[in-house]
Formats: structure tokens, C-alpha cells, sequence
């Protein structure tokens, strides 16, 4: 009998955060429409159509100081207000910058091949800098084995003869 | 009376354009034809929205003229039309950076005179370093240089002397002695254009201090007394005196 009746909650309980935890997306949604109709029927609204608002590419405008392109107002000649000479300087360099910002790239000083070669030779030199200890002693060898090519250095027969066994003369 | 059908902008620049003139512009600006904006127009459409200057008023085809003057283009950057006219009467634009008169103190803001049909306000707090317990020592009858923030035909004009990073970047009281006159706008934005021969020309005569209005006012200071009614006579001619004109009178005053 205690199964059959179920008590009837309140819808108010019911939009509660922790009754809402179980329950599916689609029952969530659909309270969540629930509440907006009722939100948007009681707010009152204008029947009438969209007015649709024309994109116009014309600003208007009244200053002077959009259109041209004016000096800074203050001024001042002949080291009379070194301060201001300073502030000239600042204020119509600002103007200037944007200026300098689409000039071509300067010429280089240095031409590519150089570089490249420079940056070649460099990599490795300083690379060699780095290496741990084990990868220097790789690297000395190699070197050697560039260098001696005919010549087998003294230390190798020497250690071979070491790793071998040397039986006793009877 | 028939409405005059209107001439293409690009055709009237640098000519005499007045009142009620209308310009056609170019169809991609066309709000009306809204299809054909898409279309690709043989020539190089400029990027970006057209600057309609001061002189100028949108209307529905086109600019519409409202003063007498030369019709001026700058292709860059989008493009801007306006008329170059002339006048003495100013009229406070936001941005502008102007020369006002104190004239009143009303608690925390000052009384400016800046020539415009209202006097503008300016905060005690708009001075670089300034807090409430460290104001800025302003007299009545002193000189500010400062620009506008606010300025509208609704609302009376509000000054400020710092920019928008709190610095004061050479606004603020502009000292002691000197000479303040006035003169017309038209004369002001020559004398701020660029490479203005004039400013380049006196530059050459005695070490002076100029300080331009856009409001038609300019204060000058040099060393001497008579040094600063030359500047002042000069630049008040300069406006109707032709290159070679100019040239001959600072000839004969560095000959002096």
C-alpha cells in the first residue's frame, strides 16, 4: 500500500537543484521551456516588425583632426623650452612610427650565404659545449678516425690484446 | 525647384563646392543598393568605412555640402571628404586641444573661456598629479591648454589637461608672460599642417615658445618684448601675404 501512493510533489520542489540532479536531459529541457513560456507571456513586447537597420559605410564627423594630419600644438624654437623641444620630438615621432612600420626591410649587412655558412660552422662549435662526457669521447674518436685513417692508433691493438686471454707459457 | 542632380565627389576635389551641393560617391558606399555593394567594381574599392568631415552631412544618395569652401580627399585609410572653409567663430569639437581664459572658480571645477558660445568646465582633478589634497594652483585669468572630453551642442563642454593614460603630455597652465591673440581657424590648421613653411621660416628668426589653439588662439613668448610682437605681427599678416611677401619681411627684419 505505501508503494502505490506516491505523494505529489510541488512543481517548486521539483525545480529544486538537488531534485533535478537525476534527472535526464530531456526532462531538464523541457522544464527549463516550461519556465521561459511562462517568463515571456507576462513580459509585454511591441507588434511590429523589425526595423532593420542599414549598414552604412559613411562616418560622420566633425573634427578637423580626423581628417588631417596636425601637429602637436605646442612648440618650441631654438632651445627656448628644452622641455617642450623634448615633447615635440615624442609627440611627432608618434605620428611617424606608423610611418616607419611600413618601410621596405633595411639592407643587410651581412649577406645570406655568409650567414648560413656562419651559422653553420657555429651550430657545431657550440654544440660541442654541451655534450655529456660519454657522447665527447664518441666524438674524439670519430674525429680521430677522420684524421688517422691509415694508421690505426696504438690503443686499439693494445686493447684487444687485453680483452683476449693470455694463456701462461708452460 | 527641381532637385539638382548631384556631381561625383572625386570629380569636385579641390574645387569650390557650396552650400546644398550633393556628392555622389561611388556605388559600393550606395546604402540604397544594397545588392550591387557585392558587386566587384573594376577600380580599387577602398577598405573600410568612408570619414565624412566636418562641412559635410550624409544624406540619402550621397554627401550633402553645408559650407562654402574647397572639397578635400584623403584616399588613405578608408577615406575622408570635407571642406576646407574658413571662419573665426569656433564651434567645441571633441579631441580638440584648445587655449581657454579662466575665468570663474565655482568649488571643484573651473570657468573656462574657450571662445565657444558657452564657457567649459574644467575638474580640479583633471591636472596630472592632482589629488584632493594636492591641487593645481589655477588663478583667475590664468592660461590652460587642454582638450576636449566632452563636446556636444546639448551639454556644455568639459576640458581636460591629460590624456587618456593620465599623463599630462605638455597640457595644463601655460606659464608666466607672453602674448595671447587671436586669429582665424583656417590660419590654425595651416600653421599645423606638417612642413608649414611659416612655422619653418620664424623658426629660422629668434628662439621662441608657440602654443596653437585650435580655437583660433595662439600664445606666443620670446625673450624680448619686441621680439614677441614681431612673431605676433608676422603670423597675424602671414595670412594674407603671399610666399615671396613673407619672405621679404623676415628678410628685412634678420637684416635688422
Amino acid at each position: 500500500m505505501a508503494g502505490e501512493v506516491k505523494t505529489k510533489l510541488s512543481k517548486n520542489l521539483l525545480r529544486m537543484k538537488f531534485m533535478q540532479r537525476g534527472l535526464d536531459l530531456q526532462t531538464k529541457k523541457q522544464l527549463e521551456e516550461e519556465e521561459k513560456k511562462i517568463i515571456s507571456e507576462e513580459h509585454w513586447y511591441l507588434d511590429v516588425p523589425d526595423l532593420k537597420e542599414k549598414e552604412s559605410c559613411i562616418i560622420e564627423e566633425r573634427s578637423f583632426l580626423q581628417c588631417e594630419d596636425l601637429v602637436y600644438g605646442r612648440m618650441s624654437f631654438k632651445g627656448f623650452n628644452p622641455e617642450i623641444e623634448k615633447l615635440m620630438i615624442k609627440m611627432n615621432s608618434k605620428c611617424k612610427e606608423e610611418e616607419i612600420e611600413e618601410d621596405d626591410k633595411m639592407e643587410a649587412d651581412v649577406s645570406d650565404e655568409e650567414m648560413a655558412r656562419r651559422y653553420e660552422t657555429l651550430v657545431g662549435t657550440i654544440g660541442k659545449k654541451f655534450l655529456r662526457k660519454r657522447d665527447q669521447r664518441v666524438l674524439k674518436d670519430d674525429d680521430e678516425d677522420d684524421e688517422v685513417e691509415e694508421g690505426k692508433s696504438n690503443t686499439r691493438p693494445n686493447k684487444r690484446a687485453k680483452k683476449m686471454f693470455l694463456k701462461p707459457q708452460d | 525647384m527641381a532637385a539638382e542632380r548631384g556631381a561625383a565627389a572625386e570629380a569636385l576635389v579641390g574645387q569650390v563646392v557650396l552650400p546644398g551641393d550633393l556628392l555622389l560617391l561611388p556605388a559600393h558606399y550606395d546604402e540604397d543598393a544594397e545588392g550591387e555593394r557585392l558587386r566587384l567594381s573594376a577600380g580599387t574599392a577602398p577598405q573600410g568605412q568612408l570619414l565624412c568631415g566636418p562641412g559635410l552631412r550624409r544624406s540619402g544618395a550621397g554627401l550633402l555640402v553645408t559650407k562654402c569652401g574647397l572639397l578635400r580627399h584623403r584616399p588613405a585609410g578608408g577615406g575622408a571628404y570635407w571642406v576646407d572653409s574658413q571662419q573665426k567663430r569656433y564651434v567645441p569639437v571633441k579631441g580638440d586641444h584648445v587655449i581657454g581664459i579662466v575665468t570663474a572658480k565655482a568649488g571643484d571645477v573651473f570657468r573656462l573661456d574657450v571662445g565657444g558660445s558657452e564657457p567649459a568646465s574644467l575638474s580640479y582633478l583633471a591636472f596630472e598629479g592632482a589629488t584632493k589634497r594636492n591641487r593645481p594652483n589655477v588663478q583667475v585669468g590664468d592660461l590652460i591648454y587642454g582638450q576636449f572630453v566632452v563636446a556636444n551642442k546639448d551639454m556644455e563642454p568639459e576640458m581636460v589637461c591629460i590624456d587618456s593614460s593620465g599623463k599630462s603630455s605638455g597640457m595644463g597652465i601655460i606659464g608666466q608672460d607672453g602674448f595671447l591673440f587671436k586669429v582665424s581657424l583656417g590660419l590654425i590648421r595651416k600653421l599645423l599642417a606638417p612642413k608649414c613653411e611659416i612655422i619653418q621660416e620664424l623658426s629660422q628668426l629668434y628662439p621662441f615658445e608657440l602654443v596653437l589653439g585650435m580655437n583660433g588662439r595662439i600664445w606666443v613668448k620670446a625673450k624680448t618684448v619686441q621680439q614677441t610682437l614681431i612673431i605676433v605681427n608676422i603670423l597675424e599678416a602671414c595670412e594674407y601675404m603671399t610666399a615671396q611677401q613673407r619672405k621679404q619681411a623676415l628678410a628685412k627684419l634678420s637684416g635688422n
